[in-house]
């Protein structure tokens, strides 16, 4: 490890680190913009400079210049200073100075570095550069005046999100950062280049001229848009939530988010369920609490154990174990959470999870995708994917071909497939140290689980310590649900076999709108989507951001999101709404609070109890299942921006659904 | 200047440089090019290398590198999957420069004879001319050697009947001038956009497609075949110490005969000109002041220049450089201070933008400039354009931003009474017209 002086002080940085790290790990600002952790070093925007011994009598770009031993590195001499003000000061003399109506403004590096180490003063007399705007698709909102050319974009754009669909043309100071030919990215991160763009030149459409970011509270939260768990902080004014943003976990989501999870919030203003409603000749009319209640009640009395409960994918472990005791009390069991009618065998947990923690996977060396789009049905395991592409990992696919973003050897579309393995899969998997087998949605829609474990037993993905045997869901709630046994043996087809006086439907709108002709159907839930639609009495829940709640990821990682603001109305947090209805049968669930309840279901259910962050310990003994040999493979998701009840109600989501699914033109006219 | 004689015909290495003869391969044989090249390759390489070290050629693309040192960086024994490069820089876009231009036109067999010992001594599995987009003449008479030299199997596999397996590319660039950076040069010819990479890694570790690289000029790899024949010893005979050899002047501007002319290096400036270029127009003492090297050195005043050395370390005194021997001579009827604005404006056209000192601040000297032409400036204006050189100077990824700072510094320096005098003569203050 080399020792390296900066500023005088000794420190031991590892091996391969620059000597901005250095400076870093020494505890000294080093000014940066086009250098981002995350990303390629492009060294461009000269901000970084430091001075460096042995070296040239110049100031050093410290972000592409590697740390060597016996360094001496100096952040505060007058050459240093010089050199931060006049970069600063080019920087300045072409960027507009329209702060004040810059969504950028009070979070843009740019400024915040101007106050740090520019000069304070202009000396440029010439008139500024102006750069028209280009269309970027419906999240990425353009002022490309304010543009730095740092690149960023650029490199996340080709590096992470695999749409190299963004560069830079023209030369000298009339470069200008575009997406080919002017054509919306068609990427599902695109959200995050602003995030990454350090000034105002890329912004966030839908949240254009909403909020100042010090107005915001900010909570951290869970992303329920698919099962990766991703960490996020709901941004919020008053009763509304204004945006959403990533929060850093290198286990989980790095420190991007999806499109999904971020422009969704536009929906927890619109088409929410804010009081009950009752239908009476096929026709919902609004009601008061009491009286919906007094329903529920009266209804539970009446279908005694035949009560069925199905939860929806968005769902907390909370309002889900609410609704299990009331069941419970009732004598009731029949619980389901996989609404579109999947059956697979879930005696043994640890074999339909993901086995490999998510951050390992971008060390895998060979890939095997069964039955899974996984650039929509988990973004952010698809970045990782990519990663392990980029280092060297080779990856095989099965089902119809997709672009994923990178190079992939589609093997059929077929189940039969999987038993007639190609030999260079084979060959792969043999010379393979860390294997990542993943059995994905179509797959244990078309019943393959049996065909899964038979070629991932084929594969050897299991090395030692490493399972590399896996499974993808796309339902945030799925993994509580499946610990708190929101599963039937027969699937949903058990359920209705069972035929149901009640059913309870969870924020379940992914049910078949015939699959319970004759019960009494609840929807408890937050949006009028195709569940309340089907539903004989309508109560209003509170949405992800509305409640506190537990969530267990694809990997089995618990982890628990905030509440962010109130329920819009009548609305209150689904599990009172079980309580209260308990206390009319006269069978009161045994829990007043969030805190009880909490109790109570970590009593049921331990692993719930789990610190923040951390993965359930579930063995790992696949159960022996007959292979089915043949059937045909379908990806769940056909539009990725309009997966559930939320985002089909938001008009950012429907809008990139039009765009970027169905191909509708929306570019705009240059102002 | 003791010692410094200037070239007689014998030991001129370009001897069909102004196309009296024909560029073909007969002619060129009988000049003596391809001259029992096999018994050259029975040589060590590291022998090779060893000679033009001792020879000590600098590079002749400007920035005047020991040759033979930067071939040594070169890894010995090339790993399997990634084989040595040498490339070949014909980008000959500097202003004042035209040197390669005759070498390739009509002295092509230099060249391809120089590539393939150059890349014997460095173990290159190949190399790559990278020419200029607007030599097409150049470019199609390039081709035509080089299918000669192929016809002949002079290379290619078993290039000369040595062993050695070697390929040479001609690969076109588009035009831009930042091509002729070594790293920019390097992403041009892997298909991507024209913009110098970071270094380190320096392409000697990772060049080409990643591979071990070497950039050289024309003029370097093509008087290499004869510093093997005639010997280190002979090369070094011209020329100060630690600026030998023989050198392509290209002398344009306000002498009688503009030209290009191989002389001894380190000759002194007047009897380069009065040698070769029939005098300055005017006479001596009509001199204003020299480009010595190219527009991206700064300039040097007459009184300065005139008993000047040419050479690396001598015009390094006079606080410009030799560059490229590209000598661009300004008698007094230039407007010396139109002159700098029109190389300032060159630059930032050809800035790549990629970093922003060069990127922002090209612009704002060259509109700088404009103003200080007219003297539509202050006198603090002078300062403060100098302060924003200074702050290009030395921050930026490659030398064009140095290019851009330092002709403006040199007038600055040498000529600050003239910009002032226009300034005093408009009236001193800037009037400023509506916008």
């Amino acid at each position: 490890m080399p020792k390296v002086q900066v500023d005088g002080v000794e420190i031991e940085v590892p091996q391969g680190a620059t000597v901005l790290q250095a400076c870093e790990l020494a505890g000294k600002e080093i000014p940066r913009f086009c250098y981002h952790e995350r990303l390629s070093i492009a060294g461009n925007c000269r901000m970084c400079l430091v001075e460096v011994k042995p070296g040239p009598p110049k100031p050093q770009a410290s972000c592409a210049l590697p740390a060597a031993d016996g360094q001496e590195i100096r952040t505060d001499t007058p050459m240093v200073k010089k050199a931060r003000e006049g970069v600063m000061e080019f920087l300045l003399i072409n960027h507009p100075l329209d702060c004040p109506i810059c969504d950028q403004g009070g979070e843009c590096d740019l400024q915040d570095q101007a106050m740090s180490y520019g000069r304070g003063t202009s000396r440029y007399d010439e008139n500024k550069r102006a750069v028209e705007d280009k269309y970027m698709g419906p999240i990425v909102k353009t002022a490309m005046t304010r543009c730095i050319q740092c690149t960023r974009c650029v490199r996340f754009a080709e590096e992470v999100a695999g749409t190299p669909e963004m560069g830079m043309y023209f030369r000298g100071e009339d470069s200008q950062i575009t997406t080919y030919l002017e054509k919306a990215l068609t990427s599902e991160l695109s959200g995050n280049l602003h995030d990454l763009c350090p000034v105002g030149a890329l912004m966030s459409k839908p949240y254009s001229y909403e909020a100042r970011p010090w107005e915001l509270k900010k909570v951290p939260g869970i992303d329920v848009m698919d099962a990766v768990g991703s960490n996020i902080r709901y941004e919020v004014r008053g009763r509304q939530v204004m945006r959403v943003l990533p929060r850093i976990n290198d286990d989980v989501n790095e420190e991007w988010l999806t499109d999904k999870g971020r422009h969704h919030v536009d929906a927890l203003v619109r088409g929410r369920l804010d009081r009950p409603w009752i239908r009476e000749n096929g026709k919902l009319r609004a009601a008061d609490w009491g009286e919906a209640l007094q329903l529920f009640a009266d209804q539970l009395g009446e279908a005694k154990t035949k009560v069925a409960a199905i939860a929806g994918d968005l769902l907390d472990a909370e309002t889900m174990y609410a609704a299990k005791a009331l069941l419970k009390t009732q004598k009731a069991k029949l619980m389901e959470g996989r609404q579109t009618g999947m059956d697979y065998d879930v005696s043994d947990l640890g074999s339909v999870r993901f086995n490999t923690p998510i951050g390992a996977v971008e060390n895998a060396d060979a890939i095997f995708l069964a039955g899974t789009n996984l650039r929509w049905e988990a973004p952010l395991i698809n970045t990782r994917v990519r990663k392990a592409v980029r280092r060297g990992a080779k990856v095989f696919a099965l089902g119809p071909q997709v672009d994923l973003g990178y190079p992939v050897e589609w093997i059929g579309e077929d189940l039969t497939a999987l038993a007639k393995l190609p030999k260079a899969v084979k060959d792969a998997f043999n010379a393979a140290q860390k294997p990542v087998f993943i059995t994905g949605p179509a797959v244990l829609a078309a019943g393959g689980q049996g065909d899964a474990h038979a070629a991932a037993h084929a594969l050897e993905v299991i090395k030692g310590d490493w399972n590399g045997y896996n499974v993808l869901h796309t339902a945030a709630s799925r993994m509580a649900g499946l610990m708190l046994g929101y599963a039937h043996e027969k699937g949903m087809a058990g359920i209705i076999a069972a035929k149901p006086k009640m059913v309870l439907l969870l924020g379940a709108d992914e049910v078949s709108a015939d699959a319970f002709p004759k019960a009494f159907k609840v929807y408890v839930g937050h949006h009028g989507d195709k569940g309340a639609r089907l539903a004989d009495l309508v109560l209003p829940g509170a949405a992800p951001a509305e409640k506190h709640g537990t969530y267990v990821n694809v990997e089995g990682r618990v982890q628990r999101s905030e509440k962010a603001c109130f329920a819009p109305g009548d609305a209150r947090e689904d599990w009172s709404i079980f309580r209260a209805v308990s206390d009319l049968t006269g069978k009161t669930l045994p829990f007043d609070n969030l805190a009880q309840l909490r109790a109570a279901m970590i009593k049921d259910t331990p692993a719930l109890g789990l610190d923040d962050g951390t993965i359930v310990e579930l063995p790992f003994n696949p159960p022996s299942l007959a292979a089915k040999g043949e059937g045909a493979l379908r990806y769940p998701i056909s539009d990725y921006y309009l997966t559930n009840a939320i985002c089909r109600h938001s008009p950012t989501m429907q809008r990139c659904s039009a765009e970027l699914v169905h191909g509708e033109s929306f570019a705009e006219a240059a102002e | 200047m003791s010692g410094i004689t200037s070239l007689t015909d014998k030991d001129r290495i370009f001897t069909n440089l102004y196309g009296f003869q024909s560029p073909g391969l007969k002619e060129a044989q009988a000049r003596g090019d391809w001259d029992d090249t096999k018994t050259l390759l029975k040589r060590d390489p590291d022998a090779i290398i060893e000679e033009v070290k001792d020879s000590g050629l600098r590079g002749r693309g400007g920035a005047g590198f020991p040759t033979g040192m930067k071939w040594g960086f070169m890894p010995k024994e090339p790993k399997p999957g990634r084989p040595n490069f040498l490339v070949i820089n014909a980008d000959e876009s500097e202003p004042g420069s035209c040197k390669d231009r005759e070498i390739i036109r009509h002295d092509p067999h230099k060249l391809i004879e120089g590539a393939l010992l150059s890349s014997f001594a460095m173990r290159a599995r190949a190399a790559y001319i990278y020419i200029r987009g607007e030599y097409i003449a150049e470019a199609e008479a390039m081709q035509r050697a080089i299918d000669e030299a192929y016809a002949a199997g002079l290379i290619g596999k078993n290039a000369c009947g040595s062993g050695y397996d070697f390929d040479l590319f001609l690969h076109r660039g588009a035009g831009a001038y930042i091509c002729g950076e070594e790293t920019a040069m390097l992403e041009s010819l892997e298909g991507k956009k024209g913009q110098p990479r970071l270094k380190p890694p320096f392409p000697a570790g990772a060049g080409l497609y990643g591979c071990p690289t070497t950039v050289n000029n024309v003029e370097s790899i093509a008087v290499v075949p004869t510093i093997l024949r005639r010997g280190a010893a002979w090369f070094k005979s011209f020329g100060r110490e630690n600026n030998h050899g023989t050198k392509l002047f290209q002398i344009s501007g306000h002498v009688n005969q503009p030209c290009v002319v191989e002389e001894a290096m380190s000759i002194p400036f007047r009897e380069l000109i009065d040698k070769h270029c029939g005098g300055i127009t005017g006479g001596w003492d009509n001199l204003l002041a020299v480009i010595p090297g190219g527009s991206s050195v700064p300039l040097v005043p007459a009184k300065d220049i005139m008993d000047c050395p040419m050479d690396f370390d001598g015009l390094k005194e006079q606080g410009s450089g030799l560059g490229t021997a590209a000598v661009i001579v300004m008698d007094k009827s230039t407007d010396i201070v139109k002159a700098i604005s029109r190389i300032s404006y060159f630059y930032k056209h050809e800035s790549c933008g990629q970093c922003t000192p060069c990127r922002e601040g090209t612009g704002w000297m060259w509109r700088t400039m404009e103003k200080l032409v007219e003297g539509d400036a202050e006198v603090g204006t002078i300062d403060r354009l100098y302060d924003v050189t200074k702050q290009v100077e030395g921050h930026t990824i490659c030398a064009l931003g140095d290019a851009a700072a330092w002709p403006i510094q040199g007038l600055i320096r040498h000529f600050r009474p003239e910009i002032e005098r226009r300034i005093h003569e408009r009236g001193g203050s800037a009037m400023e017209a509506a916008e």
